[in-house]
């Protein structure tokens, strides 16, 4: 199970400045576990009280994983995920 | 850190922020990678459609990215308008900014001063604002 991580610049001090990162698992949710067990603290940014935080938007290939049951959105061995910061204020 | 923008961009930000009124306002200014320099203006859709708050649409944000990655551009600039307040870096802007690497630009036209404008940029780095010069150039 591979599946590539686009990493946004806000979140590359977890990954050594890398761009993309590879992590594995068969729902959003575990490839975020797989992510934090690989850069400690990463899953910290992306999550909030078990739920995706509101300002950040990750992706599986081209679809918002809002509409695709958010954590347990199903990823699979070749799929791309991205992560975004929102871009919004008020 | 210091801004560099053209004229013609400023103008058409403020333009953008009149045209929109009175919701909020949004784009990017795109430029070659490390070089700091605002090239290709970019206005987004304002998905909040809100005279409070604004957000670019999810799929945008992807494709605006891709975009960017694939002419090897880096967002240079991210701009918004307030519509009522002081072009200063609301709470929600400082909670949402996400590019450390980005001038964060806010424009306001309230009218408290019209016909005059404000345009400012800042650094929002881990909650911290920092303003910035801008120059203007012709």
């Amino acid at each position: 199970m591979s599946i590539d991580v686009r990493i946004p610049t806000i979140l590359r001090p977890f990954t050594k400045d890398q761009k993309a990162v590879t992590a594995s698992g068969t729902t959003l949710s575990a490839v975020i576990s797989d992510l934090d067990a690989q850069y400690p603290g990463i899953g910290d940014r992306l999550l909030e009280n078990g739920a995706l935080r509101r300002f950040i938007n990750i992706y599986v290939n081209d679809e918002d994983v809002r509409f695709l049951g958010s954590l347990e959105a199903p990823v699979k061995d070749g799929d791309s995920v991205t992560i975004l910061p929102a871009v919004a204020g008020g | 850190m210091s801004l560099t923008i053209s004229r013609a961009f400023v103008d058409a930000i403020v333009e953008q922020s009149r045209a929109e009124y009175p919701d909020e306002c949004c784009g990017v200014i795109l430029g070659p990678v490390g070089k700091n320099t605002p090239v290709r203006l970019k206005p987004m859709i304002n998905a909040a459609h809100s005279p409070t708050f604004y957000e670019f649409d999810p799929k945008d944000l992807l494709a605006l990215y891709r975009e960017v990655d694939d002419n090897d551009e880096e967002i240079v600039v991210i701009y918004h308008s307030h519509t009522e307040t002081e072009a200063f870096p609301s709470r929600t802007d400082i909670a949402y900014a996400g590019e450390p690497g980005a001038h964060y630009v806010l424009v306001s036209s309230r009218k408290e001063i019209a016909p005059a404008i404000e345009f400012r940029s800042f650094r929002i780095i881990d909650g911290v604002v920092t303003e910035e010069e801008v120059s203007i150039t012709d």
